[in-house]
């Protein structure tokens, strides 16, 4: 029994160790900040926002089985919407609380239509229509700019309103009982915030009547049908929630980054967000958390390390330390499926499938 | 009028490319159930591979078109190994896995060519030395150059001889019968490691072609050039029919045809709302299109929901 | 003689040039085993297809439980109470047994959601009846003591009976059973037969497919014989044991 299964039976370990991540969770920025400095507080950020990402993503592809590549398009609509309505490009200003609900329903709605013609699809046809749409989407996010201008093409916005509460900005530091909490800290803890109220939605679906109708149609679409559930109306739902998380995380990266433009939302961001979901454990909660940390920091990690690294051996850059990022991203994913096919930390049902096979 | 012709020879010469690049995309799932998502990858090492050589030969004094040979040779040499070697590593292991573990190692191949392609070649693009005779003739009030015509020619020749190779050799009924059915061809003395291992050399040697004729005829090469590339030649090979090898022709055409009168009139057909940066929605909305309202293709057999 | 629960009438169905079903017309009492049997390929399947709404008949209509049935709709037959098996089992094969019983009782709750969300009282009261069914359910075709290994790992006879206990779970009226004793032993075979008729005794009417003839002259109270798509003969067992256009068809090709 793993350690989280047998936390799961004891109650009081459960609720010491919920404590002690809790008590973790509150002080990473501080450690991080402290000792990393603000760069990787940044990333400690975007860490979070590519969890909610990769949870919304889970939720299609992991739970419902249809492998969306396109998926990046709904972050990019919540995104877009925060920065249409937030910031001088329209002159409009509206605030936090509407535009981020906004967003979410927008890219919920996307979902819908952008899933309602690939209904009939599955598998790689599917990947490949979603792929299309989000290109679609990316193309006209490039090109809206004339005769109307409405995206700004290819420049983005800039100047977007950072996320406002109650007539505080996370943008300056924020006096709190005499606590002082910069802007990077505040910024996790409302990320922390929203991503963890999304770990708890996707807990609570996956173990309802909805989430097993979509693992069943993920399972076997015609045995689901016969069942009584009605696949079209069911797989729209999985659309439309995985799209509406995206939804929510593109306004916070609006709101956040202060900026947007076609470039944050190109098909490799959709590969990497599917990449987190297939290599923590598809339909695992716990393993996509994980997929969507790892696949953050380490590329960052060999990012900054890449660099210094060959100073340190050769005297000067070699070779970029980007490519030799994107490189080692590459033969991970190889790497990953061809000896853990099922992910880094699958469910423990599918864990005991790989067992009974090799029993 | 002239206009019409214009992009009619355009779309020609662009179909050509596709539908080598899409034999290569349908050659594969014909024999696998598999779509090679690094085909596009092999296309652009292709170019890089034969422009680096041509480059190195440009001042050798040996004839234009000897040096781009040579080039070839060294494309397609390169491209078939790289071929070969990503269908053992990233899809043989793969083979009796669910569809969705295939498809990240394609997508882990493509990240891992591009960026090797990367760092040998660098950021920039590369432009291809003018050592070609680059006639221009006119037809019917359109021009269309030498290589234009070298690359129809030389596309069709190819397919011709993919086609007398699929049907009328010993080799080409072996992968008909893995396609059929790849257990029993086993049965009957197939050895269809080699006949995968072959389709795949075999299509990138395709890819090697069209990856210098894209080169040749846009005057340009870039380790980027693969995605897009691939992305349509795969769209071709569906609008065709994915597995069908005429099929995979004729839909390169179309496509290429669609792409370039699209890009041509869109402009007039919209009042001006959308130009010819649009081009690439074309491909994606006919991709769209025809997998959601019919999926077999146009002279296709099999369903989508074989995938 | 009770009342009609399933009347077919002149159900066509073709694939391309070929008929799979010719102007079929049968009717199903309430609270009968029916049997639909003929030789392979005569397209008691396909039947069941159009029934269950996977395929889209291109003739004739279904009256159900006095209402006409939707056409290629096989949720809306499911809800209203139609249940199958098929033939070549199909679980799901990742999830365990207790799930897939849980799946069966989709259409009959109805949290959605919000409800799983917030999970507020109804919502419980819902998913704690959905656990209960499925449990009863399990121990009702006998395989409770696998209820959390995975579908797949069940023996043959254990997926055929959970396949039933899913099928049961969406509270049917009818249940239509294809070829459940394909590839069962004769011990496995009795089991079933059992199964079937206490099914039979809670109220519901069973339609069955089946190739043993032995078990549907057993089993049924009616039978109905199927050949190139079109029924030949309509009674109970031994009548239609006895019609010589049935002889003709199981024998008639093969030995003339």
């Amino acid at each position: 029994m793993t350690l989280f299964e047998s936390l799961r039976h004891n109650r009081r370990a459960a609720i010491g160790a919920m404590l002690f991540l809790g008590i973790l969770l509150a002080v990473l920025p501080f450690t991080v900040g402290s000792m990393m400095g603000n760069s990787w507080l940044r990333i400690l950020d975007f860490a979070l926002l590519y969890i909610m990402l990769a949870l919304g993503l889970n939720i299609v592809v992991g739970f419902a089985g249809l492998l969306d590549l396109g998926y990046i398009a709904f972050y990019a609509v919540g995104a877009y919407f925060y920065a249409l309505l937030a910031s001088p490009h329209f002159g409009l200003h509206l605030p936090v609380w509407l535009i981020i609900p906004g967003g979410a329903m927008l890219a919920g709605l996307f979902g819908i239509i952008l899933g309602a013609p690939t209904l009939r699809l599955r598998g790689d046809y599917l990947a490949i229509v979603t792929l299309g749409f989000g290109e679609i989407v990316r193309i006209f996010m490039n090109n809206l700019n004339a005769p109307i201008n409405i995206t700004n093409g290819p420049q983005g916005i800039s100047g977007i309103d950072p996320i406002n509460m109650g007539g505080v900005t996370l943008a300056k530091p924020i006096e709190f009982v005499g606590i002082t909490i910069p802007s990077l800290h505040a910024y996790y803890y409302l990320f922390l915030g929203l991503a963890l109220l999304i770990v708890f939605v996707s807990i609570r679906l996956e173990d309802s009547r909805i989430g097993r109708a979509w693992v069943a149609i993920r399972e076997d679409e015609i045995a689901a049908k016969a069942c009584g559930i009605n696949t079209r109306n069911i797989k729209l739902l999985a659309f439309a929630m995985g799209a509406s998380f995206g939804g929510v995380a593109g306004g916070l990266f609006a709101g956040f980054q202060g900026f947007v433009s076609p470039e944050s939302f190109s098909l490799m961001e959709s590969v990497m967000v599917l990449c987190m979901v297939v290599l923590g454990g598809m339909g695992n909660i716990p393993g996509v958390i994980l997929g969507g940390i790892l696949l953050t920091l380490l590329p960052e990690a060999f990012r900054h390390g890449a660099g210094p690294v060959q100073m340190a051996l050769f005297g000067k850059i070699l070779l970029d330390p980007e490519a030799l990022r994107m490189l080692a991203f590459g033969l991970a994913l190889i790497v990953v499926m061809l000896y853990r096919p099922a992910g880094l930390w699958p469910s423990s049902t599918r864990r005991r499938e790989f067992k009974g096979e090799g029993a | 009028m002239d206009i019409f012709i214009q992009q009619i020879i355009n779309g020609l010469v662009l179909g050509s490319i596709y539908a080598l690049v899409a034999l290569g995309y349908t050659m594969v799932y014909g024999i696998m159930g598999l779509i090679n998502f690094a085909h596009g990858e092999v296309v652009m090492i292709g170019a890089l591979v034969a422009l680096s050589v041509i480059k190195l030969l440009a001042n050798s004094g040996l004839p234009g078109v000897v040096i781009v040979l040579i080039g070839l040779m060294a494309a397609a040499l390169v491209c078939m190994a790289v071929g070969f070697a990503i269908e053992r590593v990233a899809y043989r292991p793969l083979r009796k896995a669910p569809k969705l573990a295939p498809l990240i190692t394609a997508i882990g191949v493509s990240i891992v060519l591009q960026n090797l392609a990367m760092l040998i070649w660098g950021r920039n693009y590369h432009a291809f030395p003018p050592i070609l005779p680059n006639g221009e003739h006119e037809i019917l009030g359109a021009t269309i150059t030498s290589v234009q015509i070298a690359i129809i020619i030389i596309a069709a020749a190819m397919m011709g001889g993919l086609i007398l190779l699929i049907n009328r050799t010993r080799l080409g009924r072996a992968m008909r019968a893995t396609a059929e059915n790849p257990g029993i061809a086993q049965l009957m003395g197939v050895n269809i490691n080699q006949i995968i291992s072959l389709t795949f050399v075999i299509g990138s040697a395709l890819a090697a072609v069209a990856g210098l004729m894209v080169s040749a005829n846009y005057s340009i090469a870039h380790y980027y050039m693969g995605f897009v590339l691939g992305l349509k030649a795969f769209t071709a090979a569906v609008l065709g029919g994915i597995g069908n090898l005429a099929g995979a022709m004729l839909g390169g055409i179309l496509l290429g045809l669609i792409e370039s009168l699209g890009a041509g009139y869109i402009g007039d057909l919209t009042g001006g709302f959308f130009g010819s940066n649009y081009q690439d929605v074309f491909a994606f909305l006919v991709l769209i299109c025809v997998l959601v309202f019919r999926p077999s293709g146009l002279v296709g057999e099999k369903a989508a929901e074989r995938a | 003689m009770s009342a009609l629960l399933l009347e077919a009438k002149g159900v066509a169905k073709h694939f391309g040039g070929v008929k799979a079903l010719h102007d079929v017309s049968l009717s199903i009492r309430k609270g009968e085993i029916y049997g639909l049997i003929g030789p392979n390929g005569a397209g008691k399947t396909t039947f069941f297809n159009v029934l269950t709404g996977l395929y889209h008949p291109d003739g004739g209509e279904i009256v159900f439980a006095g209402e006409k049935l939707k056409a290629s709709a096989p949720h809306e037959a499911a809800a209203r109470g139609i249940a199958r098996t098929f033939q070549n089992i199909r679980l799901f094969a990742n999830m365990t047994a207790r799930e897939n019983v849980m799946v069966g009782r989709h259409v009959r709750t109805s949290a959605g959601v919000m409800g799983a969300v917030l999970c507020d009282r109804r919502t419980r009261a819902e998913e704690a009846a959905i656990h209960r069914r499925a449990e009863e359910l399990l121990y009702y075709v006998g395989v409770a003591d696998r209820a959390d290994d995975l579908a797949k790992h069940l023996s043959y006879g254990d997926q055929r009976r959970l396949e039933i206990a899913r099928a049961l779970a969406t509270d049917p009226q009818l249940l239509a059973l294809d070829e459940p004793a394909a590839g069962m032993n004769s011990t496995e075979t009795e089991g079933l037969r059992r199964l079937v008729e206490g099914i039979r005794a809670d109220g519901i009417t069973v339609l069955l497919i089946e190739h043993d003839v032995k078990l549907v002259m057993g089993l049924c109270d009616r039978v109905a014989v199927l050949d190139y798509g079109q029924k030949i003969s309509e009674d109970v067992p031994s009548i239609v044991q006895k019609d010589p256009r049935v002889i003709e068809a199981y024998l008639g090709g093969a030995v003339a």
